[in-house]
């Protein structure tokens, strides 16, 4: 029982940068925008959050540090696949390169001293509560679930914005003909999913390592990507996803530990919640009705 | 909206010497135009005229290179359809510009939600409230998906209502509709003039031109030829301008005697895209020396059913026996070698852009151009300048396919089919989008195959064509045959009813 609950609470966890993630990129991609930067996003929020909270000791500026950068990323994205009509995959795949060979530079240059990792002081988990206390979580967790998911699905149902990022996604000539600005649209939605994308990153600095290490983000954006088409560009599916692969992970985590199991080899566990994704894709992945302007570009000429 | 009763002293909307130019092509060379308040205009022109080009400027979707556009007299810039909409201008694009997974109030109030939360309960009040007023009949909650295009053209139109257009413009509006539903069309915008709305009526049909319009503009070439009074002009008069030259009567079709049953099918189905049922039980033969004309509204199985005929689908169910061999099933090499051609609706599927003209009339027929793996090019060559000269094809052997105007692709598919002299023929759209003449050449061209025995499968959206070309006429609706009739005893109405779906009364 204390296993299972302790699983429980690893899951919530560990899904929480992956909720960032899957929310922001649904945003991108319900845009028509696959938008594969986000792994360097991530990354980008992990690093620059870390980074300004140890220069100013806030994490509140970590997190807004995140969100610029985030913002920033998705403006480039947009520059890229919206004004000059670039190819998604090319321009996503440069910006991860990008973003990851940018912190990594930056991090040598400050952070690179022989004395170890530089550790910040990270947030703290809030005050537990519940049965056998399994709700013991950072803030962020609370946010990601509470408030990021449900506002990020409502927005996107029940608002003028949210119809504006389907129709531009759908058909961007109908929106285009009915008056709405296909790249202001998209634009926004890049913008909006790549700070949601560098904050979950930031999660992984500010509150659960305290610290930031090269590959830090460990393909969790290239989850996010399968898992948003898991979701079939819902949001709450999407979120369902995240928690079946972070419970996955955290579940191997511990096996790992466990008695018996040790002639597993640990290699094999580690691969278990990426077989899972990849599973789901293959099963779920079929007949997938894709947004109907995904990957291109829109011209009016 | 100017009420009517009003007559106002200037346009509502004036075009000044509009020029867009596109690469070498001068869409629009000086065109002036002008729409006033409680007038359908026509605008009429051949395919590539430069209408829709126009109509894109006047809604802000194309920049012109040179010239103004005037509301109510004043100078407007429109960058965006937005500055358009803003400026009362309405447009129905020739492709509808819908959003198919969302419902009809969310494509209608779609860039006008009224603010930052959408309402749609009382968007829908509105929206019905609008259907009503005009009589458009749309179902609020229904997903644009499961419209038919009729339907989705009356929501287009309420789109343009819901933003107060004064001026709307419709691209093609007819070509996709049955005559019940061009009468209702025609209806409704009769209402809209009598309310004062300035029309834009695009079309290359004469006859509905003649019967809408108050006055027409002539566009060949992107010039105007001349803005007149639909009154002082007759169906002749106008053809000639479109053209530029008076328009050749067409060939009459000689009465021929039906040989043997050529194409026998029965009880043939088939699943389309989706794997939903997209041809169920069809039944007919073909002789030689018939057209047999499949008519019907797009998307109800005739582009299975040609598919399947040349065998680029596999068929669930039935036989096909073409000349006497059994070739449902078959791919398409033995389709061919049984003695069918195709002359698909996609020409530019059919042939490879990238290739030159003699190496496309070659590719049906690779076995025959060489000896084993090499290709003789001097063959190919012999062969093509052959086949340009007996199809008067405007190119040259070594000019690639992309580059030739969409009636010269259709003579080279036209010759790499025909030249095999193939008993049976499955042809789909064989005139869409090209001119006057090309379209002359084509239709006469199966009405030579036909004299010559063979037994034609004609599928056409254009119902004027399948009337004017078939012996017989069959009627898809939702992949079932909703009727058979006689071409010569065709009359349209009928037909529109059949299209529709009304079995009962054939
Ligand atoms: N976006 C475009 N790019 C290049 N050429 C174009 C484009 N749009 C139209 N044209 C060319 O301009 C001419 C006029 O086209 P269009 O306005 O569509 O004619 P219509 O509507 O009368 O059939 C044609 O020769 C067409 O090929
Ligand atoms: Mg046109």
């Amino acid at each position: 029982m204390i296993f299972l609950l302790d699983i429980l609470t690893a899951t919530l966890r560990n899904a929480t940068p992956l909720v960032f993630g899957v929310v922001g990129e649904t945003y991108t991609e319900r845009a028509g925008i696959l938008n594969l930067g986000i792994e360097g996003t991530m990354y980008a929020g992990a690093f620059f959050g870390f980074a300004a909270t140890a220069v100013t000791g806030s994490l509140e500026l970590g997190i807004l540090a995140a969100i610029v950068v985030g913002v920033a990323s998705g403006a480039v994205m947009g520059l890229f696949s919206v004004t000059l009509g670039t190819s998604q995959h090319v321009a996503g795949i440069g910006l991860t390169l990008g973003l990851i060979g940018i912190s990594e530079f930056i991090n040598r240059l400050y952070f690179g001293s022989s004395e170890g990792l530089r550790r910040i002081e990270s947030y703290q988990l809030l005050e537990p509560f519940g049965p056998d206390n399994i709700f013991n979580q950072y803030a962020l967790t609370y946010i990601a679930f509470l408030v990021v998911a449900p506002l990020g699905w409502w927005v996107l149902r029940s608002t003028s914005f949210g119809l504006g990022i389907r129709a531009v996604g759908e058909n961007p000539e109908a929106a285009d003909a009915a008056g709405l600005s296909v790249s202001l649209y998209r634009y926004a939605a890049l913008m909006i999913g790549s700070a949601l994308a560098a904050v979950g990153g930031a999660f992984i600095t500010l509150a659960t390592l305290g610290t930031f290490t090269l590959g830090i983000i460990a393909g969790r954006g290239w989850v996010v990507i399968a898992l948003v088409i898991f979701g079939r560009w819902r949001i709450w599916r999407g979120v369902f996803g995240a928690l079946v692969f972070a419970g996955v992970f955290s579940l191997q985590l511990r096996l790992r530990i466990l008695p018996g199991w040790d002639a597993v080899p640990f290699e094999l566990l580690l691969a278990l919640p990426y077989l899972v994704v990849i599973a789901a894709l293959a099963i779920s992945g079929r007949n997938v009705e894709y947004p109907g302007a995904y990957l291109k570009p829109y011209r009016r000429d | 909206m100017t009420a009517a009763g009003d007559s106002p002293a200037t346009p509502v909307v004036e075009l000044r010497s509009i020029s867009k130019r596109f690469g070498d092509v001068l869409a629009n060379e000086g065109v002036n135009l002008s729409l006033w308040g409680g007038e359908v205009h026509g605008v009429l022109g051949e395919n590539g005229a430069g209408k829709t080009t126009l109509m894109r400027i006047l809604y802000g979707l194309s920049i012109p290179d040179g010239g103004e556009i005037y509301v109510d007299g004043d100078l407007a810039h429109f960058a965006s359809p937005k500055d358009a909409i803003g400026a009362g201008i309405g447009m129905v694009t020739q492709h509808f510009a819908l959003v198919r997974p969302m419902t009809v109030t969310e494509n209608i109030i779609l860039g006008r939600t009224g603010g930052a939360i959408l309402d749609l309960d009382r968007a829908k009040d509105l929206v019905e409230e609008a259907a009503d007023r005009y009589g458009l009949h749309v179902e609020p909650d229904r997903r644009l998906s499961d419209l038919s295009v009729g339907e989705q053209q009356r929501v287009e139109i309420l789109k343009a209502l819901y933003r107060e257009c004064r001026v709307l413009i419709l691209d093609e509006p007819t070509a996709v509709l049955t005559p019940q539903e061009i009468r209702a069309l025609f209806a409704t915008l009769d209402r809209l003039r009598a309310s004062g709305m300035a029309i834009v009526f695009i079309s290359h049909k004469l006859p509905e031109v003649m019967e809408l319009t108050d006055r027409v503009t002539v566009l060949r070439h992107g010039k105007v030829v001349h803005t007149v009074e639909t009154d002082e002009v007759d169906a002749a008069g106008l053809a000639s301008w479109m053209v530029g030259r008076p328009a050749a009567p067409p060939e009459p079709r000689t009465h021929s005697e039906p040989g043997a049953t050529a194409l026998e099918v029965s009880d043939l189905s088939a699943v389309g895209g989706l794997d939903l049922p997209a041809l169920s039980d069809v039944n007919f033969e073909v002789a030689a020396g018939e057209i047999l004309g499949v008519a019907g509204v797009s998307g109800n199985g005739q582009t299975e059913l040609a598919e399947v005929l040349s065998g680029m689908r596999k068929p669930t169910a039935g036989s096909i026996i073409a000349d006497g061999t059994q070739i449902a099933g078959k791919g398409p090499k033995q389709v061919i070698a049984a003695g069918v051609g195709r002359i698909p609706e996609d020409r530019h599927e059919a042939l490879v852009g990238d290739m030159s003209v003699a190496n496309n009339l070659i590719l049906e027929h690779l076995d025959e151009a060489g000896k084993r793996l090499i290709l003789d090019r001097d063959r190919i060559r012999a062969n093509a300048l052959d086949l340009i000269e007996r199809f008067s094809i405007k190119a040259g052997p070594d000019d690639l396919v992309k580059t030739l105007s969409g009636g010269n692709i259709q003579k080279v598919l036209l010759a790499r089919v025909l030249v095999r002299e193939p008993r049976v023929i499955v042809v789909s759209q064989p005139t869409r989008g090209l001119d006057i003449g090309a379209t002359a050449y084509v239709r006469n061209e199966l009405l030579a195959m036909r004299r010559q025995g063979a037994a034609i499968v004609l599928m056409s959206e254009d119902l004027d064509e399948l009337l004017e070309l078939s012996d017989r006429l069959i009627v898809l609706y939702d992949g079932r045959i909703a009727g058979r009739v006689d071409a010569a005893e065709a009359d349209r109405d009928q037909l529109g009813l059949l299209m529709a779906g009304h079995t009962e009364v054939a």
